[in-house]
């Protein structure tokens, strides 16, 4: 706001009372110096004309330019319109009245505008500025993160935001990831885990080896996505558009019919066009859709804005409406409802021995990359980090692993101490005539024989994630009708899985264009409310482009769930499905209050005006006022939580 | 071809959605999207009359808000 501007309102809001009292005789010096009622008149009409050109003149001139560009709707040029008519049938103080509160009303707007550009710029102020590279001859130099390439080492101290997307070498640190996810619990970082630019580190110094440049690094990936969000629009937004674009030349017709049709019917009367002509000049100052045309992206800008501090990157408008009606939420099962992180859930053993069992399975699962392979290192680990080193030794001594045998769809066949060891499923038990007994559980079952011996069995189960039962329920409570779980997994671990989480219509055994088909399907019954899916990201493409709202969770580090989804769930929480779902819905409830109440007064006033019940100041109200809390009401947008 | 660009000084809602209908009216603009609120517009066109539509949609800009500019991104 310039001081300038701020100068002229009140100057001329000075002006306008002196003006008020004047024409109140209160400075009636005509009575004691005895002058002609006539002049008295000329300089109360000076009076109020100084505060008009004081702070009318810029509105004057712009109103002057654009009708030289053709522009005859132009709100200037309606503005100086009805204010000139009010002078001309004598009502001074309404026409300075209107142009005052209409440029205090304008600049209130660009205020209120700017304001919430910057809490945005605020919100998603997680740009490193800086990178502190560390070069061969062990010196640290300050570069941008532009400059910083593949496989260079940077240091990254207490305090200073990550810059690069890496994997630490040297040190550890807890690092905070609230600014991308939401998540306010630091996550501690050690050597050989990969930290996330735009992350901050809080107390530690950590040496990091850079993985990806700064364009393709998870931050500017975010930035990137956050700042073309609203490219895609929502109908709401579109019907505004649409509406202003008729708006006002409908409105200003109405204005010419008001004052000419009465005035012809009185064969050109100058006091019927004098009353009309006021009433028209009302309806001119109402003619602006402003309040509209600011307050709805406002309010999605505000939703859009408030979600992404929720850790809950939204595309576009258009996904937001579409979330606040989502009756179908379809998940899928691994990564999503669950860790997608294996882990032993149960040992059975004949001897009573678990960890010989675990042992043996590990040994044998040595060279695998299979989740299953790596969640037994990883408890054989927590249990016996002794018996895991002695793995990893043979892993380095044996590299060609020369007497592992796979056996396609059973299991695996070693020799280990010169003895048999037989890792799998019952396949491979019955095929080498071993008893064994038998797992009822749902997961996967791993048997475990050692030299023709029968030693138990590991179950495997994929680890629900804690807040997805209370989710699913919240997801219910919030009218989300149906929600189904689709997943490629077996029959019984589906069910399992589902039973545990609290979702009845199950899919399983699903292969991915069978996603698509069930996907398509919901679709087509769904009708007027949404279908949203949500998944990890991974080999969802094509169902994500096919729903509604296609949401992706666990965007940190999964660049692919970040370009393929409409909604990014930072955090990878089911939990953030219900604060997008509320997020959404009080979004849109602030843009119907809004176009409601815009509208609704809009038109009463309009009918109003027409009759001669409102006046002038009832329509700077209808124009300014409106505009005012519209916008007061679109900034809550901003500050939602959850 | 599609870009991004920035408008300078856009103050003023209404004339972000003028702005977007009058660019979407040059010849050779398959698609326009200005975002009040970020300042961004998105413009689509043929690829070979890229740089004279842009000059176009530079004074369409400044025809309808005076301080209105289009900047690199």
């Amino acid at each position: 706001m310039k001081k300038k501007e701020l100068a002229n309102l009140f100057l001329s809001f000075v002006v306008l009372i002196a003006g008020v009292l004047a024409e109140h005789g209160i400075f009636d010096i005509g009575r004691i110096f005895n002058v002609s009622f006539r002049m008295e008149e000329n300089i109360i009409l000076a009076i109020f004309l100084f505060a008009y050109f004081i702070v009318g003149g810029d509105v004057l001139k712009t109103a002057a330019e654009n009708i030289l560009h053709g522009q005859i709707f132009d709100e200037n040029f309606l503005m100086s319109i009805a204010t000139i008519g009010a002078f001309l049938v004598g009502e001074y103080p309404e026409a300075v009245a209107v142009m005052l509160f209409y440029q205090i009303g304008e600049m209130f707007q660009s205020y209120a505008v700017n304001k919430s550009r910057k809490s945005i710029a605020e919100l998603m102020d997680i740009k490193p500025d800086v990178a502190f590279l560390k070069q061969a001859d062990g010196n640290i130099v300050k570069k941008s993160p532009n400059e910083i390439n593949i496989g260079d080492i940077i240091i990254v101290k207490a305090g200073e935001k990550i810059p690069l997307d890496g994997v630490i070498l040297n040190g550890h640190a807890d690092v905070d990831t609230a600014a991308l996810t939401g998540e306010s619990v630091p996550r501690f970082q050690d050597v050989g885990d990969t930290v996330i630019s735009g992350t901050i580190n809080i107390n530690g110094v950590i040496e990091v080896e850079v993985l990806k440049r700064f364009e393709e690094s998870t931050v500017s990936k975010i930035l990137e996505l956050v700042e073309n969000a609203s490219s895609k629009k929502a109908k709401t937004e579109k019907f505004i558009t649409k509406f202003a674009r008729y708006y006002t030349p409908v409105v200003v017709i109405a204005a010419l019919a008001l004052a000419l049709i009465p005035t012809a019917i009185s064969g050109f009367d100058l006091e019927v066009l004098s009353i009309w002509g006021y009433r028209a000049c009302s309806f001119l100052v109402i003619s602006c859709p402003c309040a509209l045309v600011i307050s709805v992206p406002l309010s999605f800008f505000g939703g859009i804005g408030a979600a992404s501090a929720n850790g809950i990157l939204v595309k576009g408008s258009n996904y937001l409406e579409a979330l606040a009606k989502c009756g179908y939420m379809i998940c899928d099962k691994t990564g999503t409802l669950t860790k997608g992180n294996f882990k032993i859930s149960k040992i059975y053993s004949v001897t009573g021995n678990d960890d010989e069992i675990l042992h043996i399975a590990t040994i044998a699962e040595r060279n695998s990359n299979h989740p299953i392979a790596r969640s037994l290192m990883d408890e054989l680990q927590n249990r016996d980090s002794g018996a895991a080193m002695e793995i990893n030794r043979i892993i380095q001594n044996d590299r060609n692993n020369s007497n592992i045998e796979e056996i396609a769809g059973c299991g695996i066949k070693t020799m280990y101490m010169d003895k048999n060891i037989l890792v799998g499923n019952e396949k491979l038990m019955q095929q080498n005539n071993i008893e064994y007994v038998e797992c009822n559980e749902a997961g996967t079952v791993v048997h475990v024989a050692n030299g023709g011996k029968y030693l138990g069995y590991l179950l495997i189960q994929d680890e629900i994630k804690e807040d997805t039962p209370s989710a699913i329920s919240d997801l219910r409570k919030l009218g989300v009708e149906h929600i189904i779980m689709l997943t490629g997994d077996a029959k019984d671990i589906a069910n399992n899985i589902a039973g545990r989480v609290g979702i009845s219509e199950v899919y399983a055994e699903l292969l991915p264009n069978d996603k698509v088909e069930k996907t398509e399907a919901i679709l087509k019954e769904s009708h007027e409310s949404k279908v949203a899916f949500v998944g990890d990201g991974i080999n969802d493409a094509p169902v994500l482009a096919c729903v509604d709202v296609g949401i992706a969770m666990g965007g940190l580090g999964s660049d692919a769930a970040i370009e393929a989804a409409d909604v990014v769930i930072m955090d990878d929480k089911m939990s953030g499905l219900v604060k997008a779902i509320k997020i959404a819905r009080k979004t849109m409830i602030i843009v119907k209050e809004n176009i409601a109440f815009a509208l609704g007064i809009k038109f009463l006033i309009l009918i109003l005006a027409a009759f001669g019940i409102a006046n002038m100041w009832m329509a700077v109200f209808a124009d300014v006022g409106v505009a005012f809390l519209a916008i007061l009401n679109s900034l809550r947008a901003l500050h939602l939580r959850k | 071809m599609e870009k991004t660009y920035k408008i300078k000084n856009l103050e003023c809602a209404h004339c972000a959605l003028k702005m977007e209908r009058a660019l979407g009216k040059i010849s050779g603009v398959e698609n326009v999207s200005i975002n009040f609120m970020t300042q961004k517009l998105l413009i689509e066109a043929e690829e070979d009359k890229f740089s004279d539509i842009i000059d176009m949609a530079r004074k369409a800009v400044s025809k309808i808000e005076k301080q209105a500019e289009i900047v690199q991104n």
